[in-house]
């Protein structure tokens, strides 16, 4: 991962994955204020990259989220997805590149109830075309197998423990082969261990697939995992160095 | 097509997963659309039912009344005005009509009874509810022995003869002649006298002559969108033969309009209403169905799902659901409306009883799919409007 300027460049020779040039997020508030929520961000995600983003609650965690799933636009500045400028993008096209190049985990799972683990991680290939929809049920089974959740598919999620959840969700985020993987705070609902053990599968079937990860998070444990750190901090973006 | 394919496995499995909640809200839908096709079907049902008993009283639309004649005993000369009438306008039904009384011998002497002396076009112009044996047919008018038709006031006051065995009644004039029972009408009413039709050419055959004999009038069945037209004409033809006192009228129920638009109004105000209910519930359901579905909304918006996708999810669930449940009402109209101790009573007076109308079942079925679509609408337009990360969230 890069930030120009303010941050070195990582050292590979692959066009940025995800790109963000003087990225501000405004919006409007009570009595026509401004609230400024993102500021002046630079930042250029790489394929294969692996980073954290930690910062308190109200620092712009979120809103930054939503910016690179290609959820929101910016109010100022560039965001491309693949060197293309995603504000050039309708709406329904941003949608189809985000279920296609970007899988989503997050604190609480978000698993879809009533469904067992592998209708779940079906789910995203609904959205899919030709082979992944067609093959939606095999691509679904192989990758809860993946997870080690083999024998757990046809459980419903309030069956299954914290951390078994939390894997589904992984297998459902991965299922599409994402080329950007968007973890929001991943181990925040799960305790230490099992956090420890998620994150570890995580970075293990991110690294398989290729795919960049970009974790926010409170904890320190998971952000130094990661092998490229920053800070966001009242809408400004620092790359930080490895905690020890 | 995946994507249309997608969003149906989807709704299917939306109303799979929520099945209790789905089977309430249509439980409502249902029994709306069941009480609105029954009100359309009952209604049509009811009203098929006066429209028959109006046609018995004065044929069906449109139908002239015909009379040049002027008491007398010679009336062969307006007879065979009446016969170049038919034939000059080509009219399919027509009848001639005599109101008369004939004498009857009966088990307790000689009775003067209301006869009518027609023609077999008479039966399917006055649709005439024989309820044994049958009305008279063309073959009728060349038999040698005159036939009769009674009604049961007649049938009772002979002492109920078994028609199958072709009962005679003897018709008392200056010669008696014996005529054969071959079909029973309905009453007309409760405490109805007794009443005989006999062919027109049989009597004049047989020199049956009737007391009190009203000069004979043309019955003439003819299309509504001619009648004003034809009037006008045999009205101009028969007044050139025979004076100004002719008299050529429309005699059916819709002469004066359709008396039973007013009910079908009615009907169709009480339908609205009812499934506007049905559509205002499952509306109220719907909405609090997709408040509780943000968070699902906005991790399925997070997987790629388009705005048109989740619109037309949400749309699709609704229509889907209400579709299943206007067939469900519909058939629960159908098996209560055509039971068979409520249909009678519904169509009271009809002889021929009124199948189920296809029209109500449409009507149904249809609606039920609007209420969905409508139902849908709304919610589907707040679905799409959801933030996701806050819904994600939420």
């Amino acid at each position: 991962m890069t930030a120009p300027e303010a941050v070195p460049a990582a050292g590979t020779a692959w066009p940025p994955l995800v790109s963000l040039r003087q990225v501000t997020r405004t919006v409007r508030i009570a009595d026509s204020k401004e609230l400024h929520i993102l500021r002046g961000i630079d930042l250029d995600i790489h394929p294969s990259d692996s980073l954290s983003i930690v910062g308190r609650s109200g620092s712009g965690k979120s809103t930054l989220l939503n910016l690179l799933g290609l959820l929101d636009l910016p109010t100022e500045g560039t965001l491309s997805f693949r060197g293309m400028d995603v504000r050039a993008l309708r709406g329904d096209a941003r949608a189809r590149l985000r279920g296609g190049a970007i899988g989503f985990i997050f604190q609480q799972f978000n698993l879809l109830p009533g469904r067992t683990a592998l209708e779940n991680v079906m789910t995203p290939l609904l959205y899919a075309e030709g082979r992944q929809f067609w093959k939606r049920e095999k691509l679904a089974a192989a990758m809860l197998d993946r997870v080690g959740l083999g024998d757990r598919m046809r459980e419903l999620p309030s069956n299954l423990s914290g951390g078994e959840q939390q894997r589904v969700a992984i297998a459902r985020a991965l299922v599409r082969t994402p080329e950007l993987i968007l973890a929001d705070e991943p181990t925040g609902a799960l305790d230490i261990e099992t956090g420890a053990i998620v994150m570890e599968l995580l970075d293990e079937v991110a690294a398989e697939s290729g795919a960049a990860l970009v974790t926010i998070t409170h904890d320190a444990n998971v952000a130094v995992r990661a092998r490229s750190h920053y800070r966001l901090d009242a809408g400004v973006l620092r790359p930080e160095a490895a905690a020890a | 097509m995946t994507a249309l394919l997608g969003a149906v496995l989807e709704a299917f499995s939306e109303l799979r997963i929520h099945k209790t909640r789905v089977l309430l809200a249509l439980l409502g839908v249902m029994l709306s659309v069941a009480a609105l096709t029954s009100v359309v079907a009952l209604g049509n049902m009811a009203s098929a039912g006066m429209v028959q008993s109006s046609e018995r009283m004065g044929g069906r639309a449109a139908t002239l009344g015909v009379s040049a004649a002027s008491a007398g005993p010679d009336q062969s000369a307006v007879v065979a005005a009446y016969a170049e009438v038919v034939d000059r306008y080509s009219i399919e039904y027509s009848s001639l009509r005599v109101d008369t009384f004939l004498g009857i011998r009966t088990p307790a002497g000689r009775i003067d009874t209301m006869s009518l002396l027609v023609e077999p076009d008479y039966g399917t112009m006055r649709r005439m509810n024989v309820v044994d044996g049958r009305w008279f047919t063309d073959a009728d008018t060349e038999r040698l022995a005159p036939v009769l038709i009674v009604n049961e006031a007649f049938h009772t006051l002979m002492g109920s003869p078994d028609i199958t065995a072709d009962p005679g009644v003897e018709l008392l004039g200056e010669r008696n002649v014996k005529a054969v029972i071959v079909g029973i009408l309905a009453n007309d009413y409760s405490g109805a006298q007794p009443q005989a039709y006999l062919l027109k050419n049989q009597t004049d055959r047989w020199e049956v002559a009737g007391v009190q004999g009203a000069p004979p009038t043309l019955e003439a069945w003819v299309p509504a969108g001619l009648a004003d037209e034809l009037t006008a004409r045999i009205t101009a033809d028969l007044q050139a033969q025979f004076g100004p006192d002719v008299s050529v009228y429309r005699q059916d129920y819709a002469a004066q309009g359709d008396p039973y638009g007013g009910l079908t109004l009615v009907i169709g105000g009480v339908a609205g209403l009812v499934l506007l209910l049905g559509a205002v519930g499952l509306l109220n359901i719907s909405m609090v169905t997709v408040k509780y579905r943000v968070r699902e909304i906005g991790i399925r918006r997070s997987f790629g799902a388009t705005s048109g996708r989740i619109f037309f999810g949400v749309m699709m669930e609704s229509v889907v659901a209400t579709s299943v449940a206007g067939v469900a009402g519909v058939m629960l109209s159908v098996a209560v409306v055509s039971h068979p101790r409520i249909q009678p009573l519904l169509a009271a007076g009809a002889t021929d009883l009124p199948p189920f109308p296809i029209g109500a079942a449409l009507v149904g079925v249809g609606s039920a799919i609007a209420v969905g679509a409508l139902a849908g609408l709304i919610p589907a337009l707040v679905a799409v409007r959801v933030k996701v990360i806050d819904a994600i969230r939420y």
